[in-house]
């Protein structure tokens, strides 16, 4: 291989992985913290008040991107376990269950705001809704995972049987993503599409997208910082790990 | 100032929704830097035993 490419490789042993996780855990950290500011500023001091809903539809600005990154999270976790099943590689078991507990969380936080968007608006906490419900499974889907995975004491084994339970519902996804169109509820539409455009200001979609980019980097982030913790307490037997504790590199 | 926090009547919505999204993702990392020190605090000890048995 020359050497102008990278040894993608390399980079699949733990390792060598640690102090690069390191290294971007900290960047995205920083490119999180600036975007959200931005976000939050424009979520209430540049975003125009709706004509129909009044103030009341700035829960848009976590709601959305909460809920995107829900759905986001569990694709990258379902192709990380669908490589570590495949390829057998220990890295790849690690990420995705580095980051069922943050998908777990934004999943969370999409019903919960949810819920206080739908109060005011549709004048109920909650209804059996096709997206509503679809979510909740979303949500269940996490907590099984992370409760499967626990429950295996055998690393390797815990791997596996928890892949297989994030691939078989991956399917719930899509379900969620055309919810709206399939079944006619409560749940409005999307209001931004990749084949008809956005219905929204272009202030509003603009401040949903630095929202929606804080929240992708904060993810990364908490994921990567995750990771490195799993990879300390699997590997803690190690010479390596104990090298780099001995050495105070482990930061 | 009292306008921007009562949100044209949707204070009681808007700020428990923004409110628990900040609580959660500051929770989130102070849980895995704990985890992270828990860990390393783990590890720190067996090294330790290891030195004494030697």
């Amino acid at each position: 291989m020359s050497s102008t490419l990278i040894n993608w490789f390399k980079f699949s042993s733990p390792a060598t992985f640690y102090p690069l996780a390191g290294r971007m855990a900290r960047g995205f950290a920083w490119t999180a913290a600036v975007l959200i500011i931005i976000g939050l500023y424009m979520s209430f001091f540049v975003a125009p008040t709706d004509y129909k809903q009044g103030e009341g539809y700035r829960i848009i600005f976590v709601h959305v991107p909460a809920a995107w990154m829900s759905m986001l999270i569990y694709l990258v976790m379902a192709g990380w376990s669908f490589i570590g099943l495949t390829f057998n590689t220990r890295l790849s078991s690690m990420l995705a269950t580095a980051l069922a507990p943050t998908g777990a969380l934004f999943t969370f936080i999409a019903l919960w705001t949810g819920a206080f968007w739908g109060k005011p608006m549709w004048g109920t906490w909650w209804v059996w809704d096709a997206r509503l419900t679809s979510e909740l499974i979303l949500l269940f889907l996490y907590i099984g995972f992370i409760a499967l995975h626990s429950s295996i004491e055998d690393a390797r084994r815990a791997d596996r049987a928890s892949a297989i339970l994030c691939l078989v519902g991956a399917i719930n996804i899509p379900v969620i993503h055309f919810s709206v169109k399939w079944w006619n509820t409560l749940h409005q539409g999307a209001s931004v599409s990749v084949s008809s455009g956005s219905s929204m200001s272009t202030i509003m979609l603009l401040t949903m997208l630095i929202m929606t980019l804080g929240f992708w980097a904060y993810a990364i982030s908490v994921a990567l910082s995750r990771v490195r913790c799993i990879i300390l307490e699997r590997e803690r037997e190690s010479t390596w790990v104990k090298e780099l504790v001995r050495e105070n590199k482990h930061v | 100032m009292t306008t921007f926090f009562e949100m044209g009547g949707y204070a009681l919505y808007v700020w428990p929704s923004f409110g628990v999204t900040a609580v959660v993702m500051a929770l989130e990392p102070f849980l895995l830097r704990r985890r992270k020190a828990f860990v390393v605090r783990r590890i720190q000890r067996m090294i330790r035993m290891n030195e004494t048995r030697q």
